[in-house]
């Protein structure tokens, strides 16, 4: 779906999604370096499970709800990876207590 | 950086580091007072200048000249000794002007003497049917990962919409490298004859040259469907294609990704929350809020700039920012205002700035079909709320947003009513033979932004705070 420029010479950083380990660069959002991993990152909405991406990219649509190191219905498009992060597909509703 | 509030209290807090925030934090910090400036990203610059101390891209001319203008304003806001905030979530604002921010999953009130709210923009909903399709994204959002990550469509491209940011972010796309197989204009027809009376002044401004170079650039490059009247994303859990009509001609086209834009609106959440008084806009068919010439609100201490305001674009946003923190500085510290630019000689440059806007705004205003929905196409994409849904409690009573909420939770979902509020008031309108302004909109509460109980419950509290609410 979208490939990254050729002049982007960030540095690499490694974040684990769903235990898998994907390549992403520092200054990318959660959101972005799923969408550009190639990977199937579509969430479960909590009240049908449909599946979705993100959409908007700006922090107002809330449809890219993910889990991020233990916490659930963090907005990944608002939230910088970090080295050794971990993500968590949300399947549907946050879990109580995470 | 990324702490909590160093103060209790500041002469000026300013929410937002886009156009306005940056210009109205530079100025309220120069005349020497305490200044606060709060933003949600990861760095300064809002939409329009997002990541402009960051971003991978080095060729400075694939984002255009309008992009690095910003890089002098967030030098000046850095200079200016205003304390700057980045990843601050502010979720409450009322009417003694105290504010709630949330940092790094901790919460704290600051107290103000002035708010500048420069909340901006967000996109204007465009509900068609399979919009919630994963591979169905906003204009903007690709913008912002063009931006922020260098980010390109690689496969099977549509772009679907109006507006100036449609052909903006499409030559973008193309300069770096990437994919887009078609657009699809939806600009109707008459709104070309309805916008001829402000032509002139259209072609007076700076926006005309520029559009006119960049619609060229592209039309070079992409097949350009003009007249798309219907508009439709079909697949299966993912978009697979997407399908329209212009005129006679029908058509359906094999996609990956559609991106969607008509325009962007007032990003209102914060500022309603507040109980600040809006309108309903019926060229910019949206809710504005109502204030005086500087940018007071209806609450005494509260301003807002940049399109927040109203939509402007950058330079009118650049300008308001300016006036708003003026006006604060001339009654904080009126001394130190005659040292700058007269409120005066800014609104003589706001004026010049907006030529052209009516122009824009009569030639994209975004056609009835693609504004108001029907039969099974989602409204609110958080609960899943269908056009059908809404119209069937109409018909059994429900008279408004907020009784809606009590029939299908439309607005009760994460987005608190972003991406549904204006379809929803716009359709009950529509529906009920009302106008926008007679419907109304929900009505918005604090927090603005999701936070756990957890974190409400650890804000830092005074003796007094905890008096209040005890019994006995």
């Amino acid at each position: 779906m979208f490939k990254r420029s050729d002049q982007d010479s960030r540095q690499s950083v490694h974040i684990f999604v769903d235990g898998a380990a994907i390549e992403a660069r520092e200054g990318d959002t959660v959101s972005a370096a799923l969408l550009v991993s190639g990977r199937d990152v579509r969430r479960a909405t909590a009240v049908s499970g449909a599946p979705r991406l993100p959409y908007c990219m700006m922090g107002v649509c809330f449809d890219c709800l993910v889990t991020i190191d233990g916490i659930g219905n963090r907005q990944g498009c608002l939230v910088p990876v970090a080295e050794g992060m971990q993500i968590e597909i949300q399947k549907g509703k946050r879990e109580i207590g995470r | 950086m990324n702490a909590l509030p160093k103060r209790d209290g500041y002469d000026v807090v300013v929410v937002g580091a886009g156009p306005a925030g940056l210009a109205a934090a530079a100025t309220a910090a120069e005349a020497g007072l305490s200044t606060l400036l709060l933003d949600e990203n990861a760095g300064a610059g809002g939409q329009v200048w997002r990541a402009i101390t960051s971003t991978p891209v080095t060729e400075r001319g694939q984002l255009g000249a309008d992009y690095w203008a910003g890089a002098k304003l967030v030098e000046a806001v850095r200079a200016s000794g205003a304390e700057i905030i980045q990843r601050a979530t502010v979720w409450s604002l009322d009417r003694n002007l105290e504010v709630g921010v949330s940092v790094g999953g901790a919460s704290a009130f600051v107290g103000a003497r002035r708010v500048i709210l420069a909340t901006g923009a967000l996109e204007r909903p465009f509900p068609i049917p399979g919009w919630t399709l994963p591979g169905v994204m906003t204009a903007g959002a690709a913008q912002t990962m063009l931006k922020s990550s260098g980010l390109v469509p690689d496969g099977r491209t549509v772009i679907a919409g109006q507006g100036p940011l449609l052909w903006l972010l499409a030559a973008q796309i193309l300069r770096l490298g990437g994919r887009i197989d078609r657009i699809l204009d939806t600009t109707e027809r008459r709104n070309y004859l309805a916008a001829l009376p402000h032509a002139f002044a259209f072609m007076t401004s700076p926006y005309f040259a520029k559009g006119l170079a960049m619609i060229r650039e592209v039309r070079a490059k992409v097949p350009v469907v003009s007249g798309v009247t219907e508009l439709a994303a079909a697949g299966d859990g993912q978009l697979a294609s997407v399908s329209y009509a212009a005129g006679s001609r029908r058509e359906t086209i094999p996609v990956e990704l559609l991106l969607l834009h008509q325009g962007v609106v007032p990003n209102v959440n914060l500022a309603m929350a507040a109980g600040i008084e809006h309108r309903w806009d019926d060229l910019q068919l949206c809710w504005s809020p109502v204030l005086d010439g500087d940018g007071n609100t209806s609450i005494a201490g509260i301003a807002i700039a940049g399109d927040g305001a109203g939509i402007g674009g950058a330079a009118v946003a650049v300008i308001r920012g300016h006036i708003a923190a003026r006006a604060a500085v001339e009654t904080l510290t009126p001394a130190a205002a005659a040292k700058s630019a007269s409120l005066a000689t800014l609104k003589a440059s706001l004026s010049q700035a907006e030529r052209g806007r009516a122009f824009l705004d009569t030639l994209f205003r975004p056609a009835r079909q693609f504004r108001i929905p029907s039969g099974d196409t989602i409204v609110c994409r958080c609960e899943e709320v269908t056009a059908t849904d809404i119209l069937d409690a109409v018909a059994i009573g429900a008279t408004g947003p907020n009784q809606l909420k009590a029939y299908r939770r439309t607005g009760m979902g994460p987005c608190q009513g972003r991406l549904c509020g204006l379809t929803v008031t716009e359709l009950m309108a529509q529906a009920r033979d009302k106008t926008p302004q007679e419907i109304g909109y929900y009505r918005l509460r604090a927090p603005v932004k999701p936070i756990t109980l957890a974190e409400l419950a650890s804000v830092p509290k005074t003796e007094a705070d905890v008096q209040a609410v005890v019994r006995g």
